[in-house]
């Protein structure tokens, strides 16, 4: 396989090598050769990922405190305990990919802070009731889990790595989100009404979740470069229709109703037909115009400023002990 | 003495005695595990997020153990305990129920490091003399419960040691800032030292070391770390300027804290959550 990009042989040969290896299933390590487009598609991903993890741990800890039982507030403190890791975890990896372009884990905070890094349209909208709760972590996390569990064989085996633990957290975080559901379903006609609205409220945003249909939907999508280079395996849509086959029959089950009236499946074509969610409002969220992109954006700013000076004296300690 | 069980306890004064230490070390951990996950996504870095996210778990772990202990007791169940009793119930130190600082943690938090630092580390170090302490208690249920606790909270305790060393020893606005809040905290942490009315009581039943002799050991092991630091611990007992939260004193603080802590419970305190 010849890319045009290459104009000097070495780098057609390294190119061709590295196609090789990936298409025979090998992993390609930090300090490995990549090309550009590899390198930058990954940074891409695995610092939106990241920052994605640690923005996504905000709106949960608005019900951490507030969580009804001992019980529940132990397993919501856990999950958001995990999402932290599995933030400091991807950055990370982020890091090592970035290095050689001379950037650090200060790049990656002030992208985000200056609206060049965007986080998971998810994250932007409000948690209403303690019922948001537990539909982030049913629904979202179930969706992620989806998502993730597409690149647990990617041809980068740092991501690669780490998603397999990320997974195999997201599993339990999905069984606390649909403990918290089941409880719910099964409780008081007020109890009952908190799930159906966060249903309605979170429904849109869930099929967002996994990105336009095609490029032509939004005007950009990476996910042709990712499959091409073995990042991923299935598209947007795939895994939409995924999505839709593992848990609209469970959403059921629980007496939910699901907020589109059209939603059926189609046997014939064996695909999921649907309402789709307005793409534009999608671009409009990822660009921090989302119901509280502005508010999680601002207390991460204000951390950064209100914090500095710790910054500033644990950098002083690294001198004196490097002297 | 040793009692093995809430069922052997025949003597009334005992039981009521050993009630109110399980609500001192119960509401203590629950409202300083309240104040920490209000940090969480707020921390001065991630890997901080993660370990401080950590210790306010397993705080609140704690917290839920006594909790069951008095549950045991015939005091109501653990989550009515954490939930719903009124502040003046409530057996915790003021300074523990004080806000991370300025604003709230969904609106412009102005959250004070160094505050937390110093209240988390004075805190940490007067946990471990009393886990110590009530490894030998004479009501094995508690016992049992603080050894368990000890295996995790060394590491609290180190986590928070080496924060307080490190930010005392660094910049001259590190330790400024540190050193403004040492005096804050010190002078409310008697309250933390205090085992309340009943402090005397406890210790003639053995359920727990005296206080005079607890302080000494909290003053000794703080000391090393300010000394450790290179730093100066002020002067004589700490004080209780604020409140004696023991005898069920408590601020505005402790009211926005049960708000929120009991927002969703008490929506409908019969439902199964």
């Amino acid at each position: 396989m010849v890319d045009a990009t290459y104009d000097n042989q070495v780098d057609q040969q390294k190119y061709q090598q590295f196609m090789e290896k990936i298409e025979a299933g090998g992993k390609i390590e930090a300090d490995d050769w990549m090309p550009d487009d590899y390198r930058n598609a990954l940074i891409k991903l695995i610092s939106m990922h990241g920052i994605s993890e640690i923005m996504g741990a905000l709106p949960e800890k608005e019900w951490t405190p507030k969580a009804p039982s001992l019980h529940r507030k132990l397993g919501i403190m856990a999950k958001v305990q995990d999402e932290m890791g599995h933030g400091q975890l991807l950055l990370r990896v982020a890091e090592d990919l970035m290095a050689p372009l001379g950037k650090n884990r200060e790049d990656i905070m002030e992208d985000l802070l200056s609206g060049r890094l965007k986080f998971h349209n998810v994250f932007h909208m409000e948690t209403k009731t303690w019922a948001d709760a537990g539909i982030v972590g049913w629904l979202v996390d179930g969706a992620a889990i989806i998502t993730q569990t597409n690149m647990l064989d990617s041809s980068y085996g740092p991501y690669a790595r780490a998603l397999k633990r990320i997974c195999a957290e997201e599993v339990f975080h999905a069984q606390h989100g649909e403990a918290i559901i089941m409880a719910l379903a099964e409780g008081t006609d007020q109890q009952k009404e908190l799930i159906q609205e966060a249903l309605n409220r979170w429904w849109p945003a869930l099929l967002m979740f996994f990105g336009p249909a095609s490029a032509n939907t939004t005007g950009s999508s990476k996910q042709d470069t990712t499959i091409k280079y073995k990042i991923r395996k299935n598209t947007n849509e795939e895994l939409r229709q995924h999505f839709f086959t593992k848990y609209v029959p469970r959403i059921l089950s629980l007496g939910l109703t699901i907020p589109d009236e059209t939603i059926r499946y189609d046997e014939e074509n064996e695909t999921w037909i649907y309402q789709q969610p307005d793409w534009n409002e999608f671009k409009q969220i990822i660009s921090n115009n989302g119901p509280r992109s502005k508010e999680r954006l601002q207390l991460r700013r204000i951390s950064h400023e209100n914090n500095a000076w710790v910054r500033e004296a644990l950098g002083a300690r690294r001198n004196i002990s490097a002297v | 003495m040793s009692i093995k069980s809430a069922g052997e306890i025949t003597d009334q004064a005992y039981k009521q005695v050993l009630a109110e230490l399980l609500y001192q070390l119960g509401d203590d951990d629950f409202v300083l595990s309240f104040r920490g996950s209000e940090w969480l996504g707020l921390c001065p870095h991630i890997e901080e997020d993660v370990a401080f996210s950590s210790i306010t778990q397993n705080t609140m772990g704690h917290a839920t153990m006594y909790y069951k202990l008095l549950e045991e007791l015939g005091e109501g169940t653990a989550d009515e305990l954490a939930h719903a009793r009124p502040k003046e119930e409530r057996k915790n130190a003021v300074i523990l129920e004080e806000k991370n600082g300025e604003g709230g943690y969904m609106d412009e938090p102005r959250y004070d490091w160094a505050f937390t630092v110093v209240r988390n580390y004075f805190y940490e170090a007067a946990k471990k003399v009393r886990i110590d302490s009530l490894k030998q208690s004479s009501y094995s249920p508690l016992a049992n419960v603080a050894k368990s606790i000890g295996r995790e909270q060394y590491f609290h305790l180190k986590h928070w040691e080496v924060w307080f060393t490190q930010l005392l020893s660094s910049t001259p606005e590190a330790a400024e800032r540190m050193n403004i809040q040492v005096e804050r905290v010190w002078q409310d942490f008697g309250d933390v030292l205090s085992l309340g009315p009943s402090g005397e009581k406890m210790a003639e039943f053995e359920l727990i070391g005296d206080e005079k002799t607890l302080t000494e050991q909290w003053l000794k092991q703080v000391g090393s770390a300010f000394k450790a630091a290179g730093a100066v611990m002020p002067e004589g007992a700490p004080g209780a300027v604020s409140g004696n939260g023991r005898e069920g004193f408590h601020t505005e603080d402790l009211t926005q804290a049960l708000d929120t802590l009991g927002e969703v419970y008490n929506l409908d305190r019969a439902a199964a959550w």
